[in-house]
């Protein structure tokens, strides 16, 4: 198999081999995560949109192609989408920012 | 958006046979035979006729990308006055509950409201199978009034309620019209609760991948059109499409042919089997050869070898329990919750 890049777009479809030396933990994983995107509160098309989001806030590309899959499939617009991405990126941004109040202790605390 | 086809931009894809060839060369894990067969059922049979499905030709005044029927304003095929006449006896002499009738835009079909008139007399229910954008047509402007007027149930296409969606798939301008349209359809009453009038929606996916939750996706069409446009409707139903046609081209084109056909085969449905549309529906080509459904009809897959071929020598009897003939794109009506002109069919 070509090594030439650390991500190949097939090895999803492979995803199920990690259950091979911990079959147990890789059962219980499947089924928490098939009762987690069930329909309850949330909509099935609301919990896509969530996984989108959190998919680009990890920034793992196989979640970012399963689940924009999931989102179209599901009734999302492109422009649903988009915005999710953005909810995503401005808490990302905002979380950055928010340590600089940290900074500014921290500035406080050194400073005269 | 080119509003050229297949057929008359001579693409190899014009040719069915190629069609069919293409389809057969997948490498799938298995043939739509074996997995009906692996789900404990007997091969596809007809289980009478619930529904007669009348395509009256290939004109129509678009040409949307996914189209299987590979329509469009330069498709001449026209169903001629004596086909029609013998697909009206057979239904007449039938007791066929419904006639459903497509395209094309069926209603540039000079025979249309004749047809309706027919049927209805005859007291079938009736389908008109519409583009929502031929009622913009200054010739066809008093359409939704006969429509309205026979009490034809009306299917109508929109794949989504946002605009650009709708205008990838269908053309620039589509879901403007289509939007006018509806609200002429409700202002007479249509998709109006306890009006008679049946507005029914059908929504492909824009694109390579399967469509969602039928009764989750009609409610948030219903909230959306209402919030947006102050539309109302009756039901959504959700439509897989077929690798068929210009949808096979586009499949093709984009490199997604196989992803989408081991994502169709993968996805098979048992569930789906018992309810497929093929089971209780005859289609009518516009020559007048028969087909177990639309699909079939556009791959030149006629009825099965034993059974009638033509409308002229169609009895119910003869077609009501024929083998249905299959290929790899039935698999396109057992995915997820399955598929039919009529939505999703899986309990």
């Amino acid at each position: 198999m070509s090594m030439d890049t650390y991500y190949h777009p097939k090895d999803l479809g492979r995803f199920a081999e990690i259950g091979r030396e911990a079959p147990e933990l890789w059962q219980k994983f499947l089924e928490w995560y098939n009762a987690v995107f069930k329909e309850g509160a949330l909509t099935e098309r609301e919990k896509a949109l969530v996984a989108l989001g959190v998919a680009h806030a990890v920034q793992c590309p196989y979640c970012i192609d399963a689940y924009t899959t999931a989102c179209l499939e599901k009734g999302s617009t492109p422009e649903q989408m988009t915005e999710a991405v953005h909810v995503a990126a401005a808490i990302r941004g905002g979380a950055s920012l928010v340590h600089g109040v940290q900074m500014r202790n921290q500035v406080d605390k050194l400073s005269m | 958006m080119s509003l050229l086809t297949l057929v008359n931009s001579r693409h190899p894809l014009a040719d069915t046979a190629t069609q069919r060839a293409t389809l057969a060369s997948l490498p799938l894990a298995r043939s739509f035979e074996d997995a009906v067969a692996a789900a404990g059922h007997e091969p596809l049979r007809a289980a009478g006729i619930q529904v007669l499905q009348i395509n009256v030709g290939k004109r129509c005044n678009q040409a949307c990308h996914h189209c299987h029927v590979d329509a469009g304003p330069d498709r001449t095929e026209v169903m001629t006055p004596e086909v029609v006449e013998a697909c009206l006896r057979f239904l007449e002499a039938s007791d066929i509950p419904a006639v459903d009738i497509t395209g094309g835009a069926p209603e540039l079909h000079p025979g249309f409201r004749d047809i309706v008139r027919r049927a209805r007399a005859a007291g079938r229910h009736v389908i008109d199978r519409c583009n929502l954008t031929i009622t913009r047509l200054p010739n066809y402007a008093d359409l939704p009034d006969f429509l309205a007027a026979h009490g034809v149930e009306v299917i109508a296409s929109l794949p989504s309620f946002s605009e650009r969606q709708t205008n990838a798939q269908r053309g620039e301008g589509v879901f403007a019209d289509s939007i006018a349209a509806l609200r002429r359809f409700n202002d007479l009453g249509y998709g109006i609760e306890g009006s008679g009038l049946l507005l029914n929606l059908v929504t492909n996916p824009v694109g390579a991948f399967l469509p969602g939750s039928q009764a989750a996706l009609e409610a948030d069409w219903k909230r959306e059109l209402k919030r947006r446009h102050g539309l109302t409707f009756n039901r959504l139903y959700t439509i897989t499409n077929m690798p068929i046609s210009r949808f096979l081209q586009f499949l093709l084109d984009s490199g997604n042919l196989t992803a989408y056909m081991e994502r169709l085969t993968a996805a098979f449905n048992p569930a789906a089997v018992d309810g497929l549309m093929c089971r209780t529906t005859l289609s009518v080509g516009w020559d007048g050869r028969l087909y177990d459904c639309d699909f079939n009809q556009m791959l030149d897959l006629g009825t099965a070898v034993e059974a009638p071929q033509t409308i002229f020598d169609a009895t119910p009897e003869a077609l009501a329990a024929r083998r249905i003939v299959v290929g790899p794109h039935c698999f396109g009506c057992t995915a997820g919750a399955g598929s039919s002109c009529g939505g999703a069919v899986a309990p």
